[in-house]
């Protein structure tokens, strides 16, 4: 198991931890978060699969980034959360992994984590001058468009013809 | 100077109707494909629907070459200023038939990150329903698209671009004002126009 072999190696970094049918997953602290990804990349896990975030919101720290790896000779995965509070920046791993570039500025883009030491964090999906960060649960998921939640389009259905196909 | 017998040779009509008549059976289709409906659309061209039965034989990839826009599928805010874009550039007279039910008024997707109908930024003639519309279903509503354009004028339908190239311009003038992108300048116009109930910004 590879949370011991980080337990006994990187002795109280992993702040919580639970696994489930092999599904492990770590909670680490991002101070000690580059420590615990370059041990475990001597231990195999080489491939970095997705990064993404979760929003807590009234939790303190609010967020949660969520790192997935792949031990790409024993097949294991695991799974490292890293809270971060509002405004405040996680370790970016772009000079270890290159699937962490984009990765990174989509959760840049949809949730404003920044992350420290990226070459280039500038917002992957939605454009420069968007205002705000969609995924975070406090956006409104119309965002602000009255067409998009509420009935109050011109309705065509009178004069509508029937298809009869 | 003998008199010259014509017999059945001249027809008198108007001009609009034969001008009409040779646009309607001569429509040059643009995909604007980003959904399931252009699969739809692809069986619609091809032999079992044959969609060049129509008129509409010669698909071209240019809008510079095409005056018939097929809207197929989602389209985003992101892309809202490229569809104005290419819209803009296509040959006059021009039309735009929305197929499916994202293209016309955002279907299902009721999120911030999608354009909730066409219509709102690029003028629409005909709505076609359906997730996806089957090629039956797209090929009647080019049809009644052709039945439109017979009846309309040639002026009227000149204004009716004219008022897209208008909001085109004032667009334009918006973004150089502001300094936003196109993206953000056509995203304000659409939530500024629905803060006033209005469904469109042309």
């Amino acid at each position: 198991m590879v949370i011991e072999r980080i337990e006994a190696q990187l002795p109280g970094v992993v702040l919580d931890r639970h696994d489930f049918r092999g599904d492990e997953t770590v909670v680490v602290a991002g101070d000690r978060f580059l420590e615990v990804v370059d041990f475990i990349f001597g231990e195999g896990f080489q491939m970095l699969l997705d990064v993404t975030a979760v929003d807590r919101e009234d939790r303190e720290p609010r967020f949660d980034v969520v790192y997935h790896f792949l031990n790409l000779t024993s097949q294991d995965r695991l799974r490292i959360k890293v809270p971060v509070a509002e405004g405040c920046a996680v370790p970016s791993l772009v000079s270890r992994f290159k699937s962490a570039d984009w990765s990174e500025r989509e959760v840049f883009d949809l949730f404003g984590i920044p992350f420290e030491g990226h070459p280039n964090l500038s917002r992957l999906l939605m454009w420069e001058d968007f205002p705000g960060h969609p995924l975070r649960k406090d956006y409104p998921l119309d965002g602000g468009d009255r067409f998009c939640s509420q009935d109050i389009g011109a309705s065509f259905a009178p004069e509508a013809r029937s298809l009869n196909i | 100077m003998g008199a010259i017998n014509l017999d059945d040779s001249v027809m008198t009509t108007r001009l609009d109707s034969v001008v009409n008549w040779a646009r309607k059976n001569s429509l040059w289709p643009l995909p604007f494909g980003t959904a399931c409906c252009a699969i739809e659309f692809m069986s619609m061209m091809s032999s079992r629907y044959d969609f060049s039965r129509f008129g509409a034989e010669a698909l071209r990839f240019s809008p510079r070459q095409s005056d018939m826009l097929l809207v197929l599928g989602t389209v985003t805010n992101k892309q809202a200023p490229v569809l104005r874009q290419i819209y803009a550039q296509m040959a006059e007279p021009k039309w735009v038939v929305a197929v499916g039910v994202c293209a016309s008024s955002g279907g299902m997707y009721r999120t911030y990150a999608t354009l909730q109908g066409i219509d709102r930024v690029v003028p629409v003639d005909v709505y076609v329903p359906g997730c996806p519309p089957r090629p039956e279903t797209m090929i009647y509503g080019v049809m009644q698209l052709q039945e439109q354009i017979s009846r309309e004028s040639l002026s009227s339908r000149k204004e009716h671009i004219e008022r897209f190239y208008q909001s085109l311009a004032r667009q334009e003038e918006r973004q150089r004002a502001s300094g936003q992108s196109g993206y953000q300048t056509v995203r304000e116009m659409v939530l500024e126009a629905g803060e006033q109930g209005e469904q469109q910004i042309w």
